[in-house]
């Protein structure tokens, strides 16, 4: 980026400030003899021009809305619209929910994003014994479309978008949801929104799996085209990197892993006869916005970049929406802490404008209290505000990609992505993400990170404000926790019996027996028979448990 | 029998897929010296006193960030008592709302840690306990 002569100049230069340190150091020291982000990378004292003598600015930062998309997927980014502010929430029964959602888009929420309690995740009714103890606890409980019609009642779902945190039964949900838009009157070629549906980061750092690795890519390959042609909007996937850094990943784990997840998706895809130009639109991502500010931006753009040079170069991907990274961020739940729960807003801020910094396309803030329980609606207002704040007050919005061109973020972006290229290489090398997950290879690099970052925790290497430094004697808590009603498990069982003894049950045993025929079918799209199910009311239960009979279970491969 | 290594079962019960803490607070006690059996995920409460009672084990470590805490350790306190294995111990951690602890203890659970507690005082607790208790069964 510079010429021989200035960069000369600049050596010279440098050469003199590191010989007038040499002198001062000893008298002033510095903090530490070695500085590092979060992930472990060594952060210089100064980066220069010297950092990026090789850099490309043509070809490897660009233009925003252009190849390789390191400065942003659309040429303006915030100055024509903000990201969309979709705050994670569901909690007890779609009653309650449905409540949480009207107040989120009342004080200015952009989209919804729907959390499921765990039966729901995992494809098991509130009455079965799995489900005990755990209905309506971490998301809403939702057995049938009878549950889904209340979760969405009087919200028009040809205006607002609706991103769905659901894997393994990801299918059966968004049946449910486009019967719900049938009945508002709302085809599913109106429809927007996301379903997580990413399985191998359940295999790897989620757990809420249900069937084996290959009926399931099935499953996910059979909605890439369903939706290709029946709910073009729609983002049939959002590729997680958010879980394997929550489970302890450093930074460059985390997209590395991420995009060879990617990676095995469009293969799968490909290998079932689809076009990469076409399903490669809808692709979606969804990061984590860590504690190392500097390092969390350098990451978003590093990914970026990555994924058009993969679709170009490893898929022949032409068409510029595919070759896109468009992202959904949410901020690091490892880091809150449940000492003085307030100093989270803080934190929760810095790592929010790390992934307006790096170019987010959605965000969901967490709220202070989220160590102790689910959050109160105040703590979620104020983790909405967080947002608002940085997006109409501070500014950062107003110039595309403006760490651009800093020493640090260019030096830092490139290391990244040549980290989490080299991760990438040796999954290529072992034969695929499904065969590293298969080894633990995965698995265990992720757990060696965690284990090695509570180690750095216990010995201060790492500061945490409030709990290994700063602390307070006494804590006093002054807010209320969130309590889910321990009733909703039993509303929900009499719900579910009710449901049960109204419907036209021989129309749900044909509806059921269809699908287990379509399940043996590879060639049959599994998508139109679930619509039909659901839209009798067979419950996300029934359905998946006729196909935990015909594609069995995955079973962990524990790796310590 | 005090020189024996400490045996302890670190468990997931239920449907909750966040291993992060089980799995460091494995590898802390296994670091420790101890015997670790780690029984992955979902794990029904009969399954995992079951393996307690195979294993011989001395303690029960219990993770649940789902909410479902208070289901989990009355239903495996009440299997153990069902066995007569309450001389296993049972301690646990999570996101586990502080006025939710008096219940969790007064029903048996031994300690429950929350977050930002370091592996050190997980580690020394438990061995303190468990000498306590091989004392007492030598006595």
């Amino acid at each position: 980026m510079f010429d021989k002569t200035q960069l000369e100049e600049i050596e010279k230069l440098k050469h003199s400030y590191e010989k007038a340190l040499e002198k001062s150091l000893p008298k002033g020291p510095e903090r530490k003899s070695e500085f590092k982000t979060v992930s472990g990378i060594p952060v210089k004292r100064i980066y220069t021009p010297e950092d990026l003598t090789d850099m490309d600015y043509c070809h490897e930062i660009g233009f925003p809305g252009e190849y390789p998309y390191t400065r942003g997927v659309q040429p303006t980014m915030y100055r024509g619209r903000l990201w969309t502010m979709r705050m994670y929430a569901g909690f007890s029964t779609a009653e309650e929910s449905n409540k949480r959602y009207r107040y989120l888009l009342s004080q200015g929420g952009s989209g919804l994003s729907v959390a499921f309690d765990l039966p729901t995740q995992i494809g098991y009714d509130s009455d079965h014994p799995m489900a005990q103890g755990e209905c309506g606890k971490v998301g809403v409980a939702i057995d049938s479309l009878a549950d889904m019609e209340i979760l969405f009642d009087q919200i028009p779902l040809d205006k607002v978008s609706t991103s769905m945190t659901i894997n393994a039964p990801a299918s059966v949900l968004l049946a449910m949801y486009i019967c719900v838009g049938e009945k508002q009157g709302v085809s599913s070629d109106k429809l927007a929104g996301t379903i997580q549906n990413d399985i191998l980061k359940e295999y790897i750092a989620r757990g809420t799996y249900i069937f084996p690795p290959k009926p399931s890519m099935r499953l996910i390959t059979d909605i890439f085209e369903f939706c290709s042609k029946n709910v073009p909007k729609w983002n049939t996937i959002s590729i997680s990197g958010y879980h394997i850094r929550e489970a302890g990943s450093t930074a460059a784990q985390e997209i590395a892993f991420t995009l060879a997840d990617a990676i095995a998706y469009v293969e799968a895809a490909i290998k079932a006869g689809l076009d990469p130009d076409v399903f490669g639109k809808r692709l979606s991502f969804f990061f984590n916005a860590h504690n190392s500010f500097l390092e969390e931006v350098a990451k978003f753009r590093a990914a970026r970049r990555m994924w058009a040079i993969i679709m170009k170069n490893r898929f022949g991907v032409s068409d510029p929406k595919a070759l896109t990274l468009r992202f959904h961020t949410q901020t690091a739940g490892c880091t809150l802490t449940a000492q003085q729960p307030e100093n989270n807003i803080i934190r929760v801020a810095l790592q929010a404008l790390s992934s307006v910094l790096g170019g987010t396309q959605s965000l969901h803030t967490n709220s202070m209290d989220e160590a102790l329980a689910l959050p109160t609606e105040k703590s979620v207002g104020i983790a909405l505000k967080t947002q608002q704040i940085i997006g109409y007050e501070s500014g950062v919005t107003d110039t595309v990609d403006p760490l651009a061109g800093s020493y640090a973020i260019e030096s830092l972006t490139n290391e990244i992505q040549m980290k989490a290229e080299e991760y990438i290489s040796k999954i290529d090398e072992m034969g695929g993400m499904l065969t590293a997950i298969e080894k633990g290879y995965v698995q265990k690099q992720i757990q060696d990170a965690a284990y090695e970052y509570q180690k750095a925790v216990e010995s201060s290497e790492i500061t945490v404000v409030g709990v290994n430094k700063f602390q307070m004697k006494e804590e006093e808590r002054d807010f209320q926790l969130l309590r889910v009603d321990e009733k909703v498990g039993h509303n929900q069982i009499e719900k579910l019996k009710k449901l049960r003894s109204g419907r036209d049950n021989l129309a749900v045993r044909e509806a059921l027996e269809d699908i287990r025929q379509a399940s043996r079918d590879t060639s049959v799209n599994m998508m139109p028979h679930i619509i039909n199910a659901v839209r009798c009311y067979a419950t996300e239960g029934e359905i998946c448990g006729v196909l935990r009979e015909e594609f069995g279970e995955y079973t962990e491969n524990i790796v310590l | 029998m005090t020189h024996e290594k400490i045996r302890v079962i670190v468990a997931k019960p239920g449907l909750d897929g966040h291993d992060r803490g089980a799995k460091v607070i494995a590898r802390a006690l296994r670091d420790a010296g101890m015997e670790v059996i780690y029984t992955g995920l979902r794990q029904t409460p009969e399954q995992i006193v079951d393996t307690a009672i195979q294993e011989d084990a001395d303690a029960i470590g219990i993770s649940i960030l789902s909410g479902a805490h208070h289901f989990y350790f009355s239903r495996i306190i009440e299997l153990l008592k069902e066995h007569e294995a309450l001389d296993i111990i049972v301690f646990g951690g999570g996101v586990i709302p502080d006025d939710d602890v008096p219940a969790l203890l007064a029903m048996g659970a031994g300690a429950i840690f929350g977050p930002g507690t370091t592996t050190t005082t997980c580690v020394d607790w438990l061995k303190s306990k468990v000498h306590e208790k091989r004392t007492l069964e030598m006595a």
